[in-house]
């Protein structure tokens, strides 16, 4: 097999989004596949209200959070088809160059499918474990009768099997649309390759230093990474804030669960686009070592052009989740008259900003020292 | 003046442990043309990369004017490559994402060079300032690293079997070039290769056999790029 389960395990990211999707949504859809069974038995108006609420609160959750969280396999799985296609283009070159067509190359892609299994099947398993606690905490006032947790065979298809045969898939379908290149352009030889065919209409007049220059050619020539770089720090400023912030409208365990996801999203995340950052630019950082710039200057040229990016995650996540919470309050539990009022939670953000700073310089300096180690006979290592 | 004294590197651990250069000592002189000969395994990579500052000796010094560089800590010895060497590698390594102009930036920013653009005349580049390394030949790409290499005003230029991957006719013009942009720009070039030939057009000829040199020797006659075998 030209791809092996190696490189598929190097798609953790996937496995921890795909598992973290598949845990909020099993929970939330099993809640209400479960929560619809006794519809019937509901009597009073309090209770039916509260029904209500259950039930619009399982589809927005699993909608915006599945959904998000979907999207964001989806680009990872992608990012990660096309960043090994382009680390192993003379190897792929020279397998079509012998005579194997793009079909018969991309047909080993299939074992990227198997990072969402795993992160699928661990979530669901998960969420089975965690359903217990998480039905008594939902029906903690006992407003609705007893609770029974049921299996639904549907649901172990579309968030276990479907998601798995779909990225399958998608990464067969996906390395064949990216293989359809020409066998000498995979061969050609380069210090690292070149995302895009130049463009040179972009190209602008304007003295600008080498380093300014490379920062934003870092950015525009690896995407999928800005958009990694912002979702967790969305990620990291929504959970911490919501999980805080809705203490008096959702339960302590909602509130942890929520934070931990978002913690573990968050720093995934990050961690893996800031490896990809480093070892996408390990010969252009030697041969700047080797020029006589300073590892300052690596750093700021390299990682430099994610800091405003991170921030502006910050800032999207801290609309995100107080757009939800509004929406929650304002829409969902509307009828519900115990649900008490909410406002922005200045404080939090503040707290969580600084958390978010701190931790992300911390980051920052640990790569740094990661970039003062590439030795500057990378440079010679082909 | 660069002096280089009991140069001692090896490489590897226990029993595969080996010794690459074994004791080299030697000067060379300002705005010299030296040449490194020797065949592959010789040593003679090793000893560019030591005496450039790249890798630093198992033992030995290397010093410039007077000032020994394998004693600098890793910051100094950046500052000192940023101030003093050039380098250019028989791959090119360009950034390619770049075009020509913002690779030759690459060296021109270190010395605070604006007028780097006529160093990508002198290469014969002018024209294509705004292409891509993908869209030049190996001989034009190799010009572009010259040009910035020559870009940050080496005192020093280092090349590494910079005619290894072209062809005779582009390697004569590469060589040319460096040879015309020496006497412009006054910089030393020390030249590792394998061509005999090349050799020829040196000042300083230095011969490596298994990590020590076997000959040094001084050419009465210069020839030009043209005027060599190959």
């Amino acid at each position: 097999m030209l791809i092996g389960i190696k490189n598929a395990s190097k798609l953790i990211g996937l496995s921890i989004i795909a598992c973290c999707a598949v845990l909020i949504c099993t929970m939330f859809v099993n809640f209400y596949c479960d929560v619809r069974l006794i519809e019937s038995e509901i009597t009073s108006e309090p209770a039916m209200i509260f029904y209500n609420a259950q039930v619009s609160t399982a589809k927005v959750v699993c909608l915006v959070s599945g959904g998000c969280l979907l999207l964001t396999a989806v680009v990872m799985l992608l990012f990660y088809i096309k960043h090994y296609i382009d680390t192993h283009r003379k190897e792929l070159g020279i397998l079509k160059a012998l005579g194997y067509s793009n079909l018969k190359i991309a047909k080993s892609f299939w074992v990227f499918g198997t990072s969402t299994f795993i992160g699928t099947a661990i979530g669901y398993a998960g969420a089975f474990v965690i359903m217990p606690w998480f039905y008594a905490l939902q029906n903690e006032d006992k407003m609705l009768p007893e609770l029974t947790i049921h299996f639904y065979p549907g649901i172990l298809f579309c968030f276990v099997a479907l998601p798995t045969v779909c990225f399958s898939a998608l990464s067969v379908y996906y390395a064949w649309h990216k293989l359809k290149k020409p066998v000498l352009l995979l061969l050609k030889d380069n210090l690292q390759t070149a995302s895009k065919t130049p463009n040179h209409r972009t190209e602008k007049n304007k003295e600008v230093s080498f380093v300014a220059d490379l920062k934003r050619n870092t950015l525009k020539s690896k995407k999928a990474l800005v958009f990694f770089i912002i979702f967790a720090s969305f990620c990291f400023s929504s959970m911490t804030q919501m999980s805080f912030s809705m203490k008096d409208l959702a339960s302590e365990m909602m509130g942890v669960m929520m934070l931990a996801i978002g913690l573990i999203l968050a720093f995934t995340t990050l961690f893996l686009a800031i490896t990809t950052v480093i070892n996408g630019n390990t010969k252009t950082i030697a041969m700047m070592r080797v020029f006589g710039y300073s590892q300052k200057e690596c750093c700021r040229a390299i990682l430099g052009g994610y800091r405003p990016l991170s921030y502006l995650g910050f800032i999207l996540g801290t609309g995100y989740q107080y757009g939800l919470l509004r929406l929650m309050v304002d829409i969902v539990f509307k009828d519900m008259g115990s649900v008490p009022a909410y406002e922005f939670d200045v404080p939090m953000m503040l707290v969580s900003l600084v958390c978010f700073i701190t931790i992300y310089e911390i980051l920052m300096y640990v790569y740094s020292e990661k970039i003062k180690k590439i030795s500057i006979k990378e440079i010679m290592i082909e | 003046m660069i002096k280089a004294k009991d140069i001692i590197k090896s490489y590897g651990n226990g029993e595969s442990r080996f010794q690459v250069l074994k004791g080299i000592s030697l000067d060379i002189e300002d705005n010299d043309f030296v040449v490194i000969l020797g065949a592959s395994g010789s040593g003679k990579s090793t000893f560019l990369n030591v005496i450039s500052g790249l890798e630093r000796p198992d033992n030995g010094k290397v010093s410039y004017d007077g000032k020994e560089i394998t004693a600098l800590s890793d910051k100094e010895i950046t500052a000192f490559r940023k101030e003093n060497v050039g380098f250019i590698f028989q791959q090119y390594y360009l950034l390619p994402n770049m075009n020509v102009d913002k690779n030759v930036k690459m060296g021109a920013d270190l010395a605070g060079n604006k007028d780097y653009k006529t160093v990508i005349e002198a290469v014969g580049l002018g024209e294509k300032r705004q292409k891509y390394p993908s869209e030049l030949s190996g001989g034009e790409q190799q010009r572009v690293s010259i040009a910035r290499a020559l870009a940050k005003r080496p005192k020093v230029l280092f090349l590494d079997e910079p005619t290894g991957a072209l062809d005779e006719q582009t390697g004569r013009q590469i060589l040319d070039y460096i040879c015309r942009l020496q006497k412009e720009y006054d910089f030393t070039i020390i030249m590792v290769t394998h061509n005999l030939n090349i050799a020829e057009m040196a000042d300083t000829v230095i011969k490596m056999n298994s990590g020590k040199i076997s000959e040094i020797y001084t050419n009465t006659t210069k020839k030009t790029a043209y005027e060599i075998g190959w």
